[in-house]
């Protein structure tokens, strides 16, 4: 692999798809310096200052009553949706214009790890805390990490927390929290799923502040025993044993390795490092993700934002119609940020390579290439005709096209919109 | 849309297809396609899967009404005797399966009794696997259905999915089955046929999944020629529940309502494709709190896409050529947890209704007190099933499928 196949290998995985102007300046400062400053970016990121997290209303909900009528209940429907449509956009637009696209995507890992729907959650508010919450410990150890998710008001209400008391508890969330969050399958018995949730009994959300409490009296107080361990566990005791066992850094380092270099190699040994960032530096560098080039595909929403990157579109700067045109892509492709389909997360692999998707992808990646910035296409028609297969490669951060995709491309380059809109769709460029 | 001819759709797929095919990929040939799609024997049958995502509640599926121990479990999630829909003594429906009950008065609907594995695990995600696959010692990475697929030539349109996502089922080791869209009516346009076309081709020394993205334009060009032909997609506006009636956490299922995706079904039963098996699902099963309205609101979905399903098929002489068969990766807890809600369980009822179906009670229902920590103990294992349907629906010897399984629902037809 040549220096530039490194760092855009490198580039295309750790962030949501670089521009081929940062793949230049990362082959200038070199492999080594590339990953540092992807790491430890260490300056202002401009392209989040400039997408503020909005500022959301409090939860309709909170001022309806029992007597509330019902177009008031409608009314407060209607604005749930608004608000987490103006959530939803807000975030994609922002995985486009940061800086720091290691943080973003590795944001995003995060909420496909604790995989938590709006669809249940309904409050964009809590959505939003979660996601606050998922950013504040990103990089940082598990620990920490696990004791504010369990307590995250959001996670509570989605895994039904809120009505785990000691009476007879509920298993959701204790059971979910080990074996998709923490330890994985195999690690724990069903007696610790069952103490598990007695740990965890006593937690509340208050629809009304958002705030999830501690209620005493719902709590089981009583004696547990957890992974052999017996003591009167509570949420931030349970989630502290739990991050603790070896089982648990080697679950996640792998669920990291799955999502950045995929299944086909294994991940290497010792991946699971003292926090995230030491982590990622230890699968970046090693020789098995190297190896995985070539082998990835990419999640929709991976495609979606790389691609609006490259080709220099704002989400939020688009008119209303393709706004909705492109959420509409993410539907159809099945992956719209704040909704995973399962608290076991979003597939991976080959399941996004269907029919189904194929045609999603079509029609996006047409909306896609009408919506490129003249001036991106005005980079690809500057080379002469017989060279924009070559620009669309420079362009979308391809190492090279295949004799079967410069077949299909080579017809095209007369006509740019097209040329991009099948580069968008292509083997090479769908999987990375 | 009126009902496809046979003639009509043999020109609109199979020979369009094929030509797209014959130019590209190489997935599969010319020679199979016009086997599998326009030739259908029409003696040949059709399996309709319906995987109900979360782990459906048997026991407030199929009530034990007559047993004491199923009230004193759950007192207050269980269903008051005047309310269940008899089916005998001591078992009754959930009041929310009319259509079903109706059905059963007729000798149209089977139940098969305790139906799971042995070493239950009560992860979604691993008993989902474990259904999946046929594989409950270690779930690997085909479905049982996409097996069969690679051994009945591989061509994805012998296996629909309406969902977008792949399910694991229909995944085989050299082919896949065809995940279609439900609510999309137009072809993809923009790109010239040629460009897709040259995008079928495969590439020497490429990987796995580049080659699958390949194989994918391939597909397309089939499969979107099949449906075409015979969709008539009311859009499928997925709207959120509203409400304070919070939903069960999503483990998965697809997002189209199951009628319209049963609909579509019958759509593509009627046109005579070449299509053996259909994967449909629901999911939302999940019912950890306020259980008995939730179920209750589901199991009606169910009630009413199956036996407009039903009742649509036996008009016709291939509708009458379709077997269904529905379940869920597992049952719930006998006893009901303090969130009127029950946690994940073991076996469960497995429904089975269609051509030649024999109705009534297959296998032996579990003891609600002889318990496996909490849970039923299963009495029929699932690849007992598996393999009656393998045999006797999709005509195929199961031994390659199901690891030479030697079980058989006996009576099923």
């Amino acid at each position: 692999m040549t220096d530039r196949e490194a760092v855009a290998h490198l580039l295309r995985r750790a962030t949501f798809g670089p521009t081929a102007d940062e793949v230049d300046a990362a082959e200038r400062a070199g492999p080594a310096a590339t990953l540092d400053r992807l790491l430890n970016p260490n300056r202002a990121d401009r392209g989040a200052a400039a997408t503020p997290v909005p500022a959301l209303p409090p939860d309709p909900y909170a001022a309806l009553s029992k007597e509330s009528s019902r177009e008031q209940r409608q009314k407060a429907n209607t604005e749930r949706r608004e608000q987490l449509q103006l959530l939803t956009s807000w975030w994609l637009d922002r995985m486009v214009a940061a800086e720091d696209g290691l943080s973003e995507k590795l944001l995003f890992f995060w909420h496909g790890h604790w995989a938590t729907s709006a669809q249940k959650v309904k409050s964009a508010r809590l959505m939003l805390g979660q996601l606050e919450t998922l950013r504040r410990h990103a990089r940082g150890p598990l620990g920490p990490l696990v004791a504010a998710m369990v307590r995250d008001p959001a996670l509570i209400l989605w895994l039904d927390g809120q009505k785990n008391t000691r009476k007879a508890p509920n298993e959701n969330l204790a059971r979910e929290l080990m074996e998709l969050f923490t330890l994985g399958i195999g690690s724990y018995t069903e007696a610790d799923v069952k103490a598990g949730a007695r740990a965890l009994t006593g937690w509340v959300v208050d629809r009304r502040t958002g705030v999830a409490r501690f209620e005493a009296r719902r709590h089981d107080p009583g004696e547990k025993t957890i992974l052999g361990r017996t003591g009167r566990f509570d949420a931030e005791t349970y989630a502290g044993l739990l991050a603790a066992q070896p089982a648990a850094a080697t679950f996640v380092a792998g669920r990291l390795w799955f999502r950045y270099a995929g299944s086909d190699v294994p991940p290497p040994a010792g991946l699971a490092g003292a926090d995230t960032v030491a982590t990622l530096r230890t699968l970046f560098s090693s020789p098995a993700f190297a190896q995985t080039r070539g082998t990835l595909v990419k999640q929709p929403v991976e495609w979606v934002v790389g691609a609006l990157r490259q080709l220099g579109i704002r989400p939020s700067k688009l008119p209303e119609q393709q706004r909705k045109q492109l959420l509409a892509g993410l539907n159809a492709l099945d992956q719209v940020p704040l909704r995973p389909p399962s608290v076991g997360g979003w597939p991976a692999g080959a399941a996004w390579l269907t029919t189904s998707s194929l045609q999603a992808r079509l029609r996006t990646a047409g909306m896609l290439a009408a919506a490129t910035a003249p001036a991106v296409l005005a980079r690809l028609t500057a080379a002469p005709v017989a060279g924009r297969p070559d620009a669309l490669a420079r362009l979308l951060v391809v190492d090279a096209w295949g004799a079967r995709t410069r077949a299909a491309l080579t017809p095209l380059a007369g006509e740019p919109r097209k040329l991009l809109a099948a580069g968008l769709v292509s083997p090479e460029y769908t999987v990375s | 849309m009126d009902t496809l001819t046979r003639r009509k759709f043999m020109l609109a797929s199979g020979v369009v297809g094929a030509s797209a095919l014959a130019a590209g990929a190489g997935a599969y040939g010319l020679r199979d396609l016009l086997d599998t799609a326009g030739d259908r024997d029409p003696r040949s049958r059709t399996l309709v899967l319906v995987t109900l995502y979360g782990g459906n509640d048997g026991l407030n599926t199929v009530i034990p009404y007559g047993d004491p121990a199923y009230r004193a479990a759950r007192p207050e999630l269980a269903y008051p005797d005047d309310e269940v829909l008899r089916l005998d003594d001591d078992f009754g429906l959930n009041p929310a399966l009319a259509g079903l009950h109706q059905r059963w008065s007729g000798g149209g609907l089977a139940i098969v009794r305790g139906v799971g594995y042995p070493k239950p695990d009560r992860s979604h995600f691993r008993s989902m696997d474990i259904w999946h696959t046929a594989q409950p010692d270690r779930p690997g990475n085909t479905g049982w259905l996409g097996r069969w697929l690679d051994g009945a030539g591989g061509d994805p349109r012998l296996a629909v999915s309406f969902e977008p996502a792949l399910p694991p089922l229909l995944a085989g080791a050299r082919s896949a089955g065809a995940a279609v869209p439900v609510a999309e009516r137009k072809a993809a346009k923009g790109l010239p046929a040629e460009t897709l076309t040259a995008f079928a081709a495969p590439e020497a020394g490429e990987s796995a999944a580049r080659g699958r993205a390949a194989a994918c334009f391939a597909d397309l060009r089939s499969v979107d020629e099949m449906i075409r032909q015979v969709r008539d997609s009311a859009e499928t506006d997925e709207a959120d529940p509203d409400g304070e009636q919070a939903p069960a956490t999503a483990t998965g299922g697809a997002r189209t309502p199951l009628d319209a995706q049963l609909d579509l079904v019958a759509q593509c039963v009627e046109a005579e494709v070449s299509t053996r098996v259909f994967s449909v699902s629901l999911g939302g099963f999940d019912t950890h709190a306020d259980e008995k309205q939730l179920q209750a609101v589901l199991l009606g979905q169910v009630d009413r896409a199956l036996t407009g399903f039903a009742d649509r098929m036996s008009r016709t002489e291939a509708g009458r050529k379709v077997v269904v068969a529905v379940y869920s990766e597992f049952g719930r807890r006998v006893r009901a947890n303090a969130s009127d809600g029950t946690d994940h369980g073991t076996a469960s009822d497995l429904l089975l209704l269609g051509a030649g179906v024999r109705g009534g009670w297959h296998g032996a229902p579990p003891s609600l007190t002889d318990l496996d920590d909490g849970d039923l103990k299963y009495t029929t294992d699932f690849r007992d099933v598996y393999a009656t349907l393998l045999e006797r629906v999709l005509d195929t010897d199961p031994g390659p499928v199901l690891a030479d399984w030697r079980g058989r629902l006996g009576g099923l037809f």
